[in-house]
């Protein structure tokens, strides 16, 4: 049995998983255990890609797409199951393997990318921004913000913010990675406690405005709310706090729609524009022997009302 | 008025308009520039509010009043609501500060129409152009335009925007006549003919030697129909949705089942929709756009309505038992997709698996298909439904929701919710 110790993280993997397969020790061979030491992880550079000791293996490139999100993953069987995979799809021979979503290994495989996915999908979606200053000499806004995923996918999901806000300089904190972006280059510093960052926003009781005001309580469905945003997020979403009272006045709401009493149509006012399509529906006198149709065929024939 | 008072006003006002999309834009970022947007990726939903609704987009009209009298509409020149305007900077204000704060990933300008056509039109444009040519805004922008608008500020909008949408409302100018007196539907499907012409142009895979690039446009157009407003029936609203899907290639039509709204108007019916119509309705139209499902088999002049209980796919499969059973180791794609309980996707994952094996039931348990589904109207080498001894009755039966147990207690009678007090006007229970 070989004992590979290594720092959690895809690129730490897939070094010593190259090593292995190029010594062709079958994935029962071989134990793994996530380094503790994670402090070393940014201490470290990252290593070269490829290691020169190990022979190429070809690999199908969507499944190092794959491994790379599964390694993000907390579950400490993944570099396990990881290293079947690649064994299976090389010298175990399985090259269709992937295409097995039935595969029970692949379909774990498979889980890990969709909570990944998610968990970076509920980032991107999630994350506030607060605006902290502007920076003297480039003049460029300064914004900070604080999220806390569930997983290790502050690297997987920064270059979304990289492309989305270019233009302004951001930080985001989490309680295990910072992401940083400068309009030059992205870089990441260790994680920082929650009181490192700044908790709220001049611009929040605009935002809070305008999801009070989109609700419409008419249709409460607070399953379908929380299924997309579940509670775990509340705590750093500004809007949040809103929505206790929003159910609650909703029924209330409604009733009171009900109880106003309708309101006749009023006679249209005398305006321009009003007229000239009124003459514009005016119905072409009809030629002899057809009628005017209504509905999607009919063509310009309406009358007036 | 400040803007956030406006804001209250002209958000309300925009809530009735159920188009959240902001995918299927062209790539493009603020890689390069001083500004800030993206678009390209899937969409985002950046938060939801307690009604279910995502909200991605910056949602609001440029003003609430209105020239037209549309029934259903709050904004209607008959009701009395408060009236509000923005200025274009004002959006373009809300909408920056919005995004650099990432509530939002775009903006949905619309706008009550005020003077003319045209002139309204010029204002919607107006913030567009303000937020690409002066922010360098490349986040997403969705214009409703109005179909009387020149076709040249209808070109104008679309060089800016990512989407362009012209809602039709309902789907007979006999409906609209009632409810909608100034909307024509004949001049919406002129108008949507133009968009449907812009867009092919600029995205045509093949141009003419030497021909220059059209100027850009958005991507694609929308439009949104509200149900149970009026008496059309299912079969005529998706029957719409269809010919707008084929003849101008919309990408989505949205339905939006109609919802009380301060200041009823008498034309209005008294009782809203259950909102599982419109559910179904999705679903129906989910059918029509990635099942290959024609519109008869789902909904027909002898049945024009989608059955409530059920969903419409099995509610076919449930009238055409003679289909099945399809063997999911032999039918081709388009019988698989005709089973109910499996999706796109998981058609494609049975296709790609059984070019190395044979699936058996444990297989499908693995993909979590919903067996108690699936196995009526499935084939696998270990099963067959006819030991299932069921037949149409009973086979309905089993997918029926479960009959509401009636409970006798002493407690205080439920809280009553928002659907309990929709019947309340007609005296429905």
């Amino acid at each position: 049995m070989r004992s590979v110790v290594i720092k959690p993280e895809y690129h730490a993997w897939r070094t010593a998983a190259r090593q292995l397969l190029g010594q062709g020790l079958a994935p029962q061979e071989v134990l793994w255990t996530d380094d503790p030491q994670e402090a070393s992880l940014f201490a470290e550079p990252e290593p070269e890609p490829a290691s020169a000791t190990a022979p190429a293996v070809k690999v199908p490139t969507a499944f190092l797409d794959l491994a790379r999100r599964a390694a993000a993953h907390t579950d400490p069987q993944r570099w396990a199951l990881l290293y079947r995979l690649l064994w299976r799809l090389t010298l175990g021979g399985e090259r269709h393997l992937l295409s097995l979503a039935t595969d029970p290994e692949v379909r774990q495989l498979q889980d890990w990318n969709k909570s990944i996915g998610r968990d970076i999908h509920k980032m991107h979606a999630f994350v506030r921004f607060r605006k902290v200053g502007v920076d003297a000499a480039t003049h460029r806004e300064q914004f900070v913000a604080w999220f806390e995923p569930d997983f290790r996918i502050v690297r997987l999901a920064a270059p979304f913010f990289e492309k989305r806000f270019a233009g302004m300089d951001w930080s985001i904190l989490t309680p295990y990675e910072c992401a940083h972006w400068d309009g030059q280059q992205l870089h990441f510093t260790p994680g920082v406690p929650r009181s490192q960052a700044p908790d709220g926003d001049v611009l929040d009781d605009l935002w809070r405005t305008y999801y009070k005001n989109i609700f419409n309580p008419a249709r409460v469905k607070i399953n379908a709310m929380q299924s997309e945003m579940p509670k775990k997020y509340w705590k750093n979403l500004p809007e949040a706090p809103l929505i206790a009272d929003l159910i609650a006045e909703s029924a209330g709401r409604v009733q009171s729609m009900l109880d106003t009493p309708e309101r006749p149509a009023l006679p249209a006012p005398h305006n321009a524009y009003l007229q000239s399509l009124r003459a514009r529906d005016q119905p072409p006198p009809p030629p002899p022997g057809e009628g005017t149709g209504s509905g999607l065929e009919s063509s310009e024939g309406r009358t007036a009302s | 008025m400040d803007v956030a008072r406006k804001l209250e006003i002209l958000a309300d006002a925009a809530k009735y308009d159920a188009s959240c999309a902001s995918s299927g834009a062209a790539r493009k970022d603020s890689r390069g520039s001083a500004g800030v947007g993206s678009t390209g990726g899937a969409g985002i939903c950046h938060s939801y509010t307690p009604d279910g609704r995502c909200v991605s987009l910056l949602k609001v009209l440029m003003t609430n009043a209105c020239l037209y009298d549309c029934h259903y509409c709050i904004n209607r020149r008959s009701s009395n609501v408060a009236r509000a305007r923005f200025t274009p900077a004002e959006v373009v204000q809300l909408t920056l500060d919005f995004y650099k704060r990432n509530y939002i990933e775009g903006l949905f300008l619309s706008s009550g129409i005020i003077r003319s056509a045209d002139h309204t039109m010029e204002l919607v444009i107006e913030v567009a152009r303000l937020l690409r040519e002066e922010h360098h805004f490349r986040g997403y922008i969705h214009l409703k335009t109005i179909p009387e608008a020149s076709p040249s500020l209808i070109a104008l909008a679309g060089r800016y925007a990512d989407r362009i949408s012209i809602n039709v409302e309902l789907p007979s100018q006999q409906s609209l006549d009632t409810l909608a007196p100034e909307k024509n539907l004949a001049r919406t499907e002129i108008a949507m003919e133009h968009i449907r012409e812009k867009i092919d142009e600029r995205y045509a895979e093949k141009r003419p030697p030497g021909a220059p690039k059209p100027p850009p446009f958005a991507t694609g157009q929308s439009t949104q129909m509200l149900v149970g407003a009026d008496a059309s029936t299912d079969a005529s609203i998706l029957g719409c949705a269809n010919k707008l899907y084929t003849a101008h290639r919309l990408r989505r039509v949205y339905y939006s089942a109609f919802s009380p709204i301060p200041q009823p108007s008498s034309l209005l019916p008294l009782k809203a929709p259950p909102l599982i119509r419109e559910h179904r309705l999705y679903q129906a139209d989910w059918l029509l756009r990635f099942y290959d499902f024609k519109v008869e088999e789902i909904a027909n002049p002898s049945a024009p309505h989608l059955d409530l209980a059920l969903d419409p796919k099995l509610s076919w499969a449930l009238r055409n038992r003679e289909s099945f059973p399809i063997d999911v180791n032999q039918a081709p794609r388009e019988r698989l997709l005709r089973i109910p309980g499996l999706g796109v996707r998981n058609v494609e994952r049975i296709l790609s698996a059984r070019r190395f094996t044979r699936l058996r039931l444990t297989d499908l348990v693995r993909l979590r298909l919903q067996m108690k589904k699936l196995l009526p109207f499935i084939l696998t080498d270990d099963h067959h439904p006819a030991k299932l001894g069921l037949d149409s009755d009973s086979l309905r039966a089993r997918f029926l929701p479960p009959p509401q147990q009636l409970e006798l207690t002493f407690d205080s009678p439920p809280t009553p919710g928002p659907s309990d007090f929709l019947s309340v006007r007609s005296g429905e229970l």
